[in-house]
């Protein structure tokens, strides 16, 4: 490596002010920080300082999410054959094999456009580039349904890092989940390339045969329809995620996996995932109480199960940019997530899932749940200050 | 005594090197010096110039704007130079020892027969008066203050903490009466903090006229302010002063004998430090005397303090007024190829994205690298876990970036010092320089206050 660090050494210059390449400093600076941590030294304050920083912070969330990936690259594989009638021909590999060519090109047009972006804005605004991206790049795809043209993939990270993030002051600054916004803006803009019984499975928009008996139907699908019972899927089947949906929500067995991962290294906050599904646990029931319809009478448990509620939860409403930022708030924050998610998801008859906008929703009342948090702290110390002044 | 406070929030984190309980009675230092950036918010005008002789407790420098309170040659000689930094800010006066540790005689009895006036006159000649600091703001305490209450935290909590037990065990005495000149200062309690994981040492269960609190938990437990915080916090418009337990030994000292001895036990720690120990040592020793031959080899941090809010000083520098611990660390200016992917055995995190998690009862040695680039500040939830106090550290860490005094003040400014937030400096991934921020916070406010 000394040979590499050496060569970095040499080149240096060059990025520097005043070098020859100056323009690609924040391009310079981003590679070097991946390739090497920086030799600077604490200067002021603690002499030591934990081994923590943020790209390492980001890779684990990264990796946490590569159960929920690998196990969607199949799945996407799985749904394409069985539409084609040829489930039960193809090989584990093939299948897996079939989503990954599928996948990966959306996960590299996601990551090129965000970081092509922050680059330049970390160029025009003199800093580092943040890693914020390394978690938003791999949200995005999967997200998305499989058949998301490319194109799109591009305008809406573009839309989700400039007008999400950037606008604001960068990664650090924002309101709203990056990722989120992304899915958003395609939602409202391209709703036919988002919902519908067509667009979960690969093949079927360009009119690859259905056999019969198949449907691309998501679940959410048939209970706002009224179908439930031509409703294929068992309980388990949600669980270990052989349902249609966006890319990596489908099984809430590798998000669990996913979460366990942010929960131990300490990188997830264990009180926003668990209050997000005590939320939705608590609003399925109050529905099942009083269910007139199909989708009131789906079972509670079956809400956590389905749609992108588990990936949201674990995922996206631990965010800690747009999530709440006090401990206490954070069990409200992701209660009332949880909450709002199946209470969207059930009763609004125009977004069948209810998930993504619960936590914008949240996102953006997050500053005032935290306010009311400190509002309590503050009078507490008022009050010992009257206490000892009587 | 009081029942147990339990600590809960805090990090102990396991620096190889800590000191062992063997005193070494080092070669005395040739040179001493006093250093007025010790003292937040003073401003020093040199009371002698270079060549006069001098003896302990003979003033070196007053504080331009409190002239009533000097700073006190610590041993007898002459002054050798003044060391000038940027916009000739004086940063040490070094004292030539002449070897003899002779001290200006200053006036005293016992202090129960003395009053709150003259006691306070000789602390103030002697040079010790700095020794008592006050919340709020973690500076020297006024003289014209009366304070709610004194604390002194006799156990360090700090990564390589000293044993005030070990330190203070022949000291008995001096502690005593050093408390009983402190009881005339206050018209509350003398509230002594100990570490309730072990029995109280024979010297604090003796001590009369104090109220043994004991705290049970990791680091900071020891810091006075978290102290205060659990026992009798500081509101708006209150003041508690706060000395360090040596320093009780010192004044206890000067009121015994009328002369000002600025001996003090300092323990030496650290990875680089080959035979970590405590030594017998002056005020402002010059720590050559402790580490020649001592320390290995290699690019080293010397830290007059504890590795977490200690101040850098030169291979050739000198103890500050209120440390009693030297810490000798690698410094870390190298590069790590991909550092922030591997698996990191050896590194140490308050979380557990490395591996380390594995082993936790290992020595580490942590070098001065940031490991990181700075950013902002974006994770949440992890300062409330080192921070045990009823305060939002980050929401005030805000407060005093965008600098609300208002927001401050509610937020509970009052109540911290720097050393407060040192854990959160540490833990956190942002990289933050948080203890420059949390000073400039008690900056602002001493200046809005004043």
């Amino acid at each position: 490596m000394k040979g590499l660090r050496n060569y970095l050494d040499k080149i240096k210059p060059n990025f520097e002010k005043g070098g020859k390449l100056e323009k690609f400093h924040s391009f310079f600076d981003a590679i070097e920080t991946l390739l090497f941590v920086p030799n600077k030294v604490a200067t002021t304050g603690s002499h030591i300082r934990d081994a923590i920083d943020m790209k390492r912070t980001m890779i684990v969330v990264v990796i946490a999410m590569l159960p929920a990936l690998l196990f969607g690259m199949w799945n996407v594989g799985s749904f394409h054959f069985q539409s084609l009638g040829l489930a039960g021909e193809k090989t584990i590999l093939e299948t897996f094999w079939y989503g990954f060519l599928k996948v990966i090109p959306i996960i590299i047009v996601s990551y090129v456009t965000g970081l092509t972006i922050e680059i330049i804005f970390g160029q025009i605004r003199n800093h580092d580039v943040p890693e914020g991206f390394f978690v938003t790049g791999m949200l995005i795809p999967l997200v998305l349904p499989v058949d998301i043209p490319l194109w799109m993939v591009v305008v809406a990270t573009a839309f989700a890092v400039i007008i999400g993030v950037e606008v604001f002051g960068g990664s650090g600054m924002n309101i709203l989940n990056p990722a989120l916004t992304a899915r958003a803006f395609l939602f409202f803009a391209y709703p036919s390339d988002m919902s519908g019984d067509k667009v979960w499975i690969s093949g079927l928009r360009d009119g690859q045969g259905i056999v019969d008996g198949f449907s691309g139907e998501t679940i959410m699908g048939y209970a706002a329809s009224g179908k439930l019972e031509q409703m294929p899927y068992s309980v388990s089947d949600m669980f270990f995620g052989f349902i249609p949906g966006s890319i990596g929500e489908t099984s809430t067995l590798a998000i669990l996996i996913g979460a366990v991962i942010l929960i131990f290294t300490g990188v997830g906050s264990w009180k926003i995932i668990t209050s997000v599904f005590a939320g939705g646990a608590l609003m399925g029931l109050i529905l099942n109480l009083f269910a007139v319809n199909d989708y009131m009478s789906v079972p509670f448990y079956q809400h956590l199960l389905i749609g992108g509620f588990a990936f949201g939860a674990v995922f996206m409403a631990t965010d800690p940019v747009s999530a709440s930022q006090t401990e206490k708030g954070k069990w409200i924050y992701g209660f009332l997530i949880g909450i709002m998610a199946i209470l969207i998801r059930v009763l609004n008859p125009a977004y069948p899932e209810g998930v993504m906008l619960a936590i914008l929703l949240l996102n953006v009342f997050a500053p005032l749940i935290d306010h009311y948090v400190i509002e309590s702290n503050i009078k507490r110390r008022l009050k010992r200050l009257k206490a000892t002044q009587a | 005594m009081s029942e147990v406070i339990k600590i809960k929030k805090g990090l102990d984190i396991n620096l190889k090197g800590k000191a062992e309980k063997v005193y070494i009675k080092a070669d005395p230092s040739k040179t001493y010096a006093v250093k007025p950036t010790d003292f937040t918010g003073v401003t020093p005008k040199l009371a002698v110039e270079a060549g006069a002789t001098v003896k302990a407790g003979t003033p070196l420098f007053y504080n331009k704007y409190k002239p009533e309170i000097k700073f006190t040659s610590p041993v007898s000689g002459k002054v050798l130079e003044v060391n000038r930094g940027e916009r000739r800010m004086i940063l040490e006066i070094i004292v030539e020892s002449d070897g003899k540790f002779e001290s200006e005689d200053f006036k005293v009895s016992s202090p129960a027969e003395m009053n709150r006036e003259s006691i306070v006159k000789t602390l103030l000649d002697s040079g010790l008066w700095p020794a008592i600091k006050q919340r709020p703001y973690s500076v020297i305490a006024n003289p014209a203050d009366t304070p709610k209450a004194i604390f002194i935290s006799a156990f360090d909590s700090a990564p390589l903490g000293v044993d005030y037990d070990f330190i203070l065990q022949d000291s008995a005495k001096e502690f005593q009466a050093g408390i009983d000149v402190l009881s005339k200062l206050t018209e509350g309690k003398i509230h002594v903090g100990v570490n309730g994981k072990y029995p109280v040492s024979p010297v604090i269960q003796n001590t009369k006229n104090i109220q043994i609190n004991l705290f049970k938990g990791p680091h900071p437990a020891g810091n006075v302010g978290v102290q205060i915080h659990h026992i009798d916090p500081v509101n708006k418009g209150e003041v508690v002063w706060v000395v360090e337990p040596q320093k009780v030994v010192t004044i206890g000292r000067l009121f015994l004998t009328g002369k000002y001895n600025a001996s003090k036990i300092v323990a030496l720690g650290g990875s680089e430090v080959k035979k970590p120990r405590y030594y017998k040592v002056y005020e402002g020793t010059n720590i050559s005397c402790l580490t020649d031959n001592n320390v290995n080899e290699g690019d080293l941090r010397f830290i007059s303090g504890n590795a977490l809010n200690g101040t850098r000083i030169s291979q050739d520098g000198f103890l500050g007024f209120y440390d009693s611990l030297l810490t000798v660390i690698p410094e870390g200016n190298k590069y790590e190829f991909m550092g922030w992917i591997a698996p990191g055995f050896k590194k140490y995190s308050f979380s557990r994205t490395f591996f380390s998690w594995l082993m936790p009862n290992r020595e580490y040695i942590i070098d001065s690298n940031l490991h990181g680039g700075r950013r902002a500040l974006m994770i949440t939830g992890k300062f409330e876990q080192v921070f045990p106090m009823d305060i939002y550290p980050m929401q005030l860490i805000k407060a005093i970036i965008i600098e609300d005094i208002d927001l401050m003040e509610n937020l509970g400014i009052y109540e911290v010092a720097e050393e407060d937030f040192a854990l959160c400096e540490f833990i956190d991934t942002s990289k933050t320089d948080i203890q420059s921020i949390v000073r400039k916070g008690l900056d602002i406010m001493i200046k809005e206050m004043s």
